[in-house]
């Protein structure tokens, strides 16, 4: 059954080249913070909120592909060259960006990063650009 | 030929009724910009019909049914070219939606969408003068002065953000309702001072933000009266304004708080916001919360405008509620302002030397070199006191308070 709520992104950022433990001081932070966001992820089942989270391996094992020319160009590395980059994310469904962003809190709180909250274009908003 | 009568009934329920008509079709309709445009549309109808056919018995009820008319009208047209269909069945539903929970107002939910903190500061009061004052794009385009384009873009954009991200048209939950009201707060006392401090320049329209601030300050103390904070607001927007045609000399000069002529003061402001300032007070004593900034900044400028005379000043009742304040806000503004009352109660030696303590916080700020250097020169320190008031005068942004300065700095023996 497909959902009429509206759907979020939420995207965790971290360092380009982590260190021993990724972005955490020791091996216990890391096991702690491990341990609360599977404790959030299961809360977000419970709740009815989960589609989907995962964490990503670095971006340095990241390849960039254009295929639009005749040959795809096939490329080492991430699209963009930044300081830190995506590290892990959830895709979501709440009532709204209020209850998306008191998700979000709790979200940072656990994985002990910033959150992005991004909302996904809706069949309404998709209608629109077809029209415009 | 419009008679003045209906004119000043336009401008009225323009005044009184564009939030009411804006926030009703955005629940109704769920979408901002339709609100907006058919608002927008029943005025202009309003200015065309009114005249002609005489003020109705009701206007809000007029303004809300021919803006509904407007915006039905709208779906239909778009329902026509095979879109929104699910908007076009909105049509028939001439019933307004049952209320959920407590019954609101419609406007206290709008409040709370254009002052969203998803919302860049400067989108939240664009928004709000925009949904809730009823400004149009190109008045507060000039009022914060910006290209019309820009201010239209900003405005489109965070309507954009709105209706993608899902920013709902309600009031928060319990538990962050005072957070976020903090929040609406700061963006009317932010349009306020844009008008206030503004209001020393050559420019009308920019003081007419600080009527647009006291009507939304009203408005939301009608929504929340109960809460001290958006009582106290109003109290200290009120006080203030008070004092507007007292602070600006014929000549354009900005005339300081002990100088000016207290009788060209506002009364009936002065009167209104002490009533508040005490109604407060009431509450406070009855158990109420503890008085917040907006409260507390309040009750100093009461303390001010009871003083028939600058002399007459209660200056430690001032001392202490700064002190108060400096309790909840520890900013060092606070302070100084703190200890431009000390100076008046233990004299110039004692304050300079705690704002001297802010040198390292505050060097950037012209209000910081102005009190110095008005102590210092109290202390017949000529020669510091015209460094300080070099240093203000290239620091202070509004041009009747630089001709303030150079005529005290040039006054040094």
């Amino acid at each position: 059954m497909v959902s009429d709520m509206p759907r979020y992104l939420m995207s965790v950022y971290g360092a380009a080249e982590p260190g021993e433990f990724g972005s955490y001081p020791s091996k216990e932070a890391m096991l702690q913070s491990f341990a609360d966001t599977g404790a959030f992820n299961e809360r977000l089942e419970k709740e009815g909120h989960f589609v989907f989270a995962d964490g990503l391996a670095e971006a340095t094992t990241a390849t960039t592909v254009d295929g639009q020319g005749d040959k795809p160009i096939v490329t080492d590395g991430p699209y963009l060259e930044a300081k830190e980059y995506l590290g892990g994310f959830w895709v979501i469904e709440a009532a709204d960006l209020d209850e998306a962003l008191a998700l979000a809190a709790d979200a940072s709180k656990a994985c002990r990063g910033k959150v992005e909250v991004r909302p996904f274009q809706t069949e309404e908003s998709f209608k629109a650009l077809l029209e415009s | 030929m419009t008679d003045p009568s209906t004119e000043s009934a336009i401008t009225r329920a323009h005044h009184e009724e564009w939030a009411r008509v804006v926030a009703g079709l955005a629940r109704r309709f769920g979408d901002l910009d339709i609100a907006e445009d058919a608002a927008a549309e029943a005025f202009v109808a309003a200015v065309e019909r009114w005249p002609l056919d005489g003020i109705p018995p009701n206007p809000g009820g007029w303004l809300t049914t021919t803006a509904t008319r407007k915006a039905i009208d709208r779906l239909r047209r778009e329902a026509r070219r095979g879109t929104k269909h699910e908007e076009a069945a909105l049509m028939n539903d001439e019933t307004p939606s049952a209320p959920t929970g407590p019954v609101t107002d419609d406007r206290l939910g709008l409040v709370f969408t254009c002052c969203h903190p998803a919302l860049a500061m400067e989108a939240r009061v664009a928004l709000t003068l925009r949904l809730l004052g009823g400004l149009t794009v190109a008045e507060i385009a000039h009022a914060f002065l910006v290209q019309e384009t820009t201010m239209a873009q900003r405005i489109t954009r965070a309507k954009a953000k709105i209706k993608a991200a899902h920013i709902p048209y309600r009031v928060p939950s319990e538990s962050d309702l005072r957070e976020r009201l903090a929040g609406v707060l700061a963006v009317i006392y932010l349009v306020f001072n844009e008008g206030y401090l503004a209001s020393a320049g050559e420019d009308p329209l920019r003081g007419e933000l600080t009527a647009e601030a006291i009507r939304l300050g009203r408005l939301l103390r009608d929504l929340q009266p109960d809460d001290g904070e958006v009582t106290g607001l109003l109290a200290l927007m009120l006080l203030t304004d008070a004092r507007r045609s007292a602070r600006v000399s014929r000549t354009g000069e900005l005339v300081t708080l002990d100088e000016q002529d207290r009788g060209g003061w506002d009364q009936a402001l002065i009167a209104e916001g002490h009533a508040l300032v005490r109604e407060r007070l009431a509450a406070v004593a009855a158990g109420d919360r503890p008085p917040g900034r907006y409260q507390l900044l309040a009750a100093i400028n009461a303390v001010h405008t009871y003083a028939p005379s600058a002399r007459d000043t209660d200056w430690s009742q001032i001392v202490t509620l700064y002190s108060r304040m400096a309790t909840i806000d520890p900013s060092p503004i606070v302070r100084l302002n703190r200890a431009v009352a000390v100076a008046e109660l233990d004299g110039p030696q004692v304050a300079l030397a705690e704002i001297d303590r802010l040198a390292g916080e505050l060097d950037g700020y012209h209000a910081f070199h102005v009190a110095r250097a008005d102590l210092l020169r109290r202390l017949a320190r000529s020669g510091e006191s015209r460094a300080a008031y070099d240093r203000a005068i290239e620091l202070a942004g509004n041009p009747a308070e630089r001709t303030y300065l150079m005529r005290r700095r040039d006054q040094l023996s």
